[in-house]
């Protein structure tokens, strides 16, 4: 049984809401300044070339990426035998509203959606638990931006529709996305489980690197077609037109019922951002 | 290949808003005014009862933007657009009211591009995501309206050399069709 206090979660979670917003993950950079370098469309290279001066910018003057510092979302993954001792999700709550201060953080989130008053300190966060066996504490920090959440979909296939269904799901999505999720984009893609588990998928599957290979051929070849045919639809960054339309394709599956075929496509902006840590005693 | 890359200053006249084109680069100088979301609901209201707004909007050019709050030293946070089809409920009535630009990204509904073509007005698009170097052309910030509002309030900037792209000019031409359907022209001939 390894014991874990509270306070140490809110302060892991304080630091990783900062450094999550101000510093573009290594893969997703690395990827931009690749699709720059293939990128031949004038008006496409400019744009990338002013992403790359913004992340630039952003980590040496220690600022937001973006000014929309998203919704937090936070992946726990909580081995059986962890004992938190203290409240873990007021912990993360807190280390979100101090993140929120320490890094002058836009506050973005409203307490209710309709009646829609700020909270004005960007909690609470959407925390997703996962029990996994050990005494291992993960926990993963990724500010969402609602430009791209804005452009995302789900929807219920037949099984009948197969896989060219979700090619043509991903692929419509994205077109009718257009320049609104501020492209190059990520696209998480799940597949299966149910109508919420496959959302579930698709932005569990935006937290892989970006420059990683699925691990099944199978699906690593969907991701590999998949890009190359959303980068043939020619939207480019930001929309004005090029070849870098989006920088990954990521899918994630899980079992389904044999009556469905889920689908849900979760879009994620060029400022794909996300930290991990293990949280020791 | 050189870019020809045009100044231009606010407040924007309708006549020199209808001299700019699709597609053209600019670097913008001025006060502009900020609104999102819940600013243009509470300006739609004003509009209603025939009440004064909270800056001239005769030739102003409103940014869609909600910044980060400002570090002590810092002029404003970082700083870029909101995606503007949200603001689109409202742009056409404050066109016929004397807004000549828009600032933003992404797409507008056709009842905005016609109100544009019917005023004379543009809209702009900045480099959607780089709020760090968008921050960079402002020089001064202050609130003007609806404070309570947080990052949502109106703010009248000073920018100076604000990089932009003129998305949908007076005319209804539109970037985001011709940008691409040009690059796929090119790719298929080149390639």
């Amino acid at each position: 049984m390894r014991k874990i206090s509270a306070q140490l979660i809110e302060d892991a979670v304080r630091e990783m809401c900062v450094r999550a917003n101000c510093v573009l993950p290594e893969d997703v950079r690395e990827c931009i300044t690749a699709g720059m370098e293939k990128e031949q469309w004038p008006a496409a290279k400019t744009a990338l070339k002013h992403i790359i001066e913004n992340f630039e910018i952003a980590q040496r003057e220690q600022m937001p990426i973006c000014q929309d510092t998203g919704v937090t979302c936070v992946f726990v993954e909580m081995g059986q035998d962890v004992l938190v001792e203290g409240d873990l999700s007021e912990a993360i709550n807190e280390g979100v509203r101090q993140g929120s201060k320490e890094g002058f953080l836009r506050a973005s989130i409203v307490a209710d959606p309709l009646r829609r008053k700020n909270t004005g300190d960007n909690a609470p966060a959407m925390i997703y638990y996962d029990i996994i066996p050990g005494d291992k504490l993960k926990i993963t920090v990724a500010p969402k931006g609602f430009g791209s959440e804005n452009m995302s979909k789900v929807i219920m296939l037949k099984p009948s529709d197969g896989v060219e269904g979700v090619k043509s799901f991903v692929l419509k999505t994205v077109e009718e996305a257009g320049p609104n999720p501020c492209p190059p984009i990520i696209v998480g893609v799940g597949i299966g489980g149910t109508f919420d588990k496959a959302a579930l998928l698709a932005k569990k599957a935006l937290m892989r690197p970006a420059n990683d290979i699925n691990p099944d051929p199978f699906y690593s070849e969907l991701e590999d077609e998949l890009l190359r045919s959303i980068n043939e639809l020619g939207i480019g960054p930001q929309g004005f037109g090029g070849k870098t339309t989006a920088l990954a394709v990521k899918v994630g599956v899980m079992p389904t019922h044999i009556a469905g075929l889920p689908v849900a496509v979760n879009i994620n902006c060029h400022v794909t951002r996300h930290v991990t840590r293990e949280i020791k005693h | 290949m050189v870019v020809e890359i045009d100044r231009i200053t606010s407040p924007l006249s309708r006549e020199d808003a209808k001299k700019l084109r699709s597609g053209q680069e600019v670097l913008l100088s001025g006060v502009i005014y900020t609104a999102r979301d819940a600013a243009h609901m509470r300006l739609m209201e004003l509009a209603k009862s025939g009440e004064e707004f909270p800056f001239p909007i005769e030739g102003a050019i409103i940014y869609y933007v909600g910044p980060t709050p400002e570090k002590p030293g810092q002029v404003i946070g970082s700083a870029g657009p909101t995606t503007s089809y949200r603001m689109d409920f409202a742009a056409p009535c404050l066109i016929g009211l004397g807004l000549t630009a828009m600032i933003g990204k992404g797409k507008r509904s056709p009842e905005v591009v016609s109100a544009m073509q019917e005023y004379g007005a543009v809209y702009f698009g900045a480099i959607g995501g780089a709020g760090a170097l968008l921050a960079g052309c402002v020089e001064s910030s202050e609130v003007v309206a609806y404070k309570d509002l947080g990052a949502e309030a109106i703010r009248r900037l000073v920018v100076r050399d604000m990089p932009l792209t003129v998305i949908i000019d007076s005319f209804g031409e539109n970037l985001y069709d011709r940008g691409r359907e040009d690059y796929l022209k090119w790719k298929a001939e080149t390639m």
